[in-house]
């Protein structure tokens, strides 16, 4: 699957992600699958490593995240961390800007500043804000924190692309409880209408929100028919399966007229056994002795 | 001052300036929420069809799709009328535009109470005070048709988020051909050394007729056109403060939030002098012609004269 189209587009110039656009045969197929989980690892323990030097922060909702934003910082986006304004770039933009630590620790692994910086999160001065600021961090494409409004934006954004007749694509990562917001649903209907094909909704569909399981405050099933109803084409796959998420991307690329959505089953908390479907961790940062155990257990 | 020369319709000018504005550059784009034949986007979208974005009856969508245009260079004008351009759509104002300081215009048409008879829904009496709370815009009420072609063509050409309001009657028109809009300075319509009337909007006209009848009575008034209400110009204010002793603001507004609370706070810390507030009080409008509804709430030349009289009376007391 990968092997077929290698990324042509692809121009991330770390030594670790050029590595990954040479991937093509499938021989080496194993070989970025396995460097992308290694990558997915590395995020995570800057995600709670952060939070917990800051000491408040939301770690479910960013580590539900990671497999999607590793897919799409070292394997699917165009972009290069050393030009963050570069205008051809493709865009990601975080819907769901609690998931900031997530966001923040893929821009630095992928090069747009200092790893050290992490520990910078939320505090006096720093660029990186308790939700993503635009004005703030090198590679943040939009300022958010009140839910709904990404998709609008990540919308405009297309507009502006097809206006000026360039090819990057945006890419718009919502949280399941965001879908609550009406505007999501007014930006569907208008990206369809528009039928908008450079863009691509990815929703983290971890099923839980603040007060608790999506199910039991606000029912969102059929999810995916309900997208496909405002006339978008919808995939559904294993968001912690990065070579699925890579292959889902790759294929709403050839999807041509409409919008696509993917809908990414993720596990809130994923890959920390105590934070694992444990709402008390949507909006509560690791202490020390949580801290060293989930770093125990991504090591 | 100047005469009326004839009555022209502000939006129609505001339509106008966006085909100017289109023809010069490329980067201009218009959005509506299925209002364009009223707000008067719709003489843009016949130049530029495909420059201009309907996105239905959606003014959250409208206003964040905005911000990503901008955000990818774009010049967007975004329009619908004032009630729902700042209720309905408050916090994509806050967070995606005034945040991060994003170049939107928003050009909010059917300011005030003069829509009339729609009513209390539509009766956008509180959109100043909701712009002006947002740090970092640009907030504009002209008070005629050259003016406001002027102050949206001075939008496009300044970065940054602008509110600017426009009614929907037409008006008198009170600048020549030659007037120059200059952003952040009030425009002193008549000089007087008694007490100073500053307005905006459709309230310059009434004020100037204020003038013009206390003239009569020996009362010189100056009058001030605010068009730009934030940032405000204080140092005309204070100015008028001083060397006149009295002002009276009048606006198409709630007294809180617009105005008359910028100049009294302008007043406050750098030169307090008795002042009168010509406003809407803490009230809802019902329906009915906008003569009428601007009778009714004390919006009209004489209710501007008396409140002079009144701060004159209290001048030195």
């Amino acid at each position: 699957m990968p092997g077929k189209d290698p990324l042509l587009h692809s121009s991330v110039s770390l030594p670790e992600a050029s590595a990954i656009t040479s991937a093509g045969a499938s021989s080496a197929s194993r070989e970025w699958v396995q460097g992308l989980s290694q990558t997915a690892k590395r995020l995570r323990r800057h995600i709670v490593t952060m939070l917990a030097e800051a000491g408040s922060g939301h770690p479910g909702g960013s580590l539900s995240a990671v497999d999607i934003l590793t897919a799409l910082y070292f394997r699917i986006m165009r972009h290069n961390p050393r030009q963050p304004r570069w205008p051809d770039r493709d865009r990601f933009i975080l819907s769901k800007g609690h998931a900031a630590p997530a966001l923040y620790a893929a821009l630095a692994e992928a090069g747009y500043f200092p790893v050290e910086e992490l520990r910078m999160l939320r505090r006096l001065g720093s660029p990186l804000q308790g939700h993503t600021d635009m004005t703030a961090t090198p590679g943040v494409e939009m300022s958010s924190g009140s839910l709904g409004q990404g998709l609008s934006f990540g919308l405009g954004v297309a507009l502006a692309a097809r206006l000026d007749g360039k090819d990057y694509r945006v890419y718009v990562l919502l949280g399941d409880g965001e879908c609550d917001e009406g505007q999501v649903w007014e930006a569907t209907m208008a990206a369809s209408h528009l039928r908008m094909d450079n863009i691509a909704a990815i929703v983290d569909r971890n099923q839980l929100q603040l007060d608790g399981w999506t199910r039991d405050i606000m029912s969102l099933e059929p999810l995916a028919e309900k997208w496909r109803a405002f006339g978008w084409h919808c995939l559904e796959v294993d968001g912690h399966d990065v070579e699925a998420v890579v292959s889902a991307l790759e294929a709403s690329r050839q999807v041509k007229g409409k919008p696509t959505v993917i809908i990414a089953h993720t596990i809130k908390g994923k890959g920390v056994s105590f934070m694992e479907n444990n709402v008390d961790f949507h909006g509560r940062s690791p202490n020390a002795q949580e801290l060293a155990k989930a770093l125990e257990e991504l090591s | 001052m100047s005469a009326a020369a004839g009555i022209k319709s502000i939006r129609e000018a505001y339509g106008k300036a966006l085909v100017q504005l289109g023809q010069i550059n490329p980067n201009v784009v218009v959005l509506d929420a299925d209002l364009s034949k009223s707000t008067m986007t719709r003489i843009f979208a016949q130049e530029f069809p495909k420059r201009f974005f309907d996105m239905g009856l959606a003014e959250q969508n409208l206003m964040s799709v905005a911000a990503g245009l901008a955000a990818s260079g774009k010049i967007p004008f975004a329009s619908t009328f004032a009630v729902f351009a700042t209720g309905r759509a408050f916090d994509q104002l806050r967070v995606s535009i005034a945040q991060p300081g994003l170049n939107v215009k928003i050009v909010a048409t059917h300011g005030g109470i003069t829509v009339g008879e729609d009513g209390a829904s539509h009766h956008a009496i509180e959109d100043l005070a909701l712009a002006c709370a947002l740090p970092g815009f640009t907030v504009i009420v002209p008070a005629d048709a050259p003016e406001a072609e002027q102050a949206v063509v001075m939008a496009a050409q300044t970065s940054g988020p602008f509110y600017i309001r426009l009614a929907r009657p037409s008006t008198s028109v009170i600048h020549g051909p030659g007037y120059r809009f200059h952003l952040g300075q009030a425009e002193e319509l008549r000089s007087g050394g008694d007490a100073t009337i500053i307005a905006l909007g459709l309230m310059v006209v009434p004020a100037l007729e204020a003038a013009v009848s206390l003239e009569a009575e020996g009362i010189r008034c100056r009058v001030l056109n605010m068009a730009t209400l934030k940032p405000l110009d204080t140092e005309a204010v204070v100015r008028a403060a001083r060397e006149t002793g009295a002002i009276v603001t009048a606006e198409e507004h709630l007294q809180h939030g617009g105005l008359g609370s910028a100049v009294a706070q302008a007043t406050a810390q750098a030169c307090p002098v008795p002042m009168g507030f010509v406003a809407i009080r803490d009230v809802y409008t019902k329906s009915g012609k906008a003569e009428e509804l601007l009778r009714s709430r004390g919006l009209t030349a004489r209710d501007i004269a008396g409140a002079v009289r009144a701060v004159v009376a209290r001048k030195g007391r």
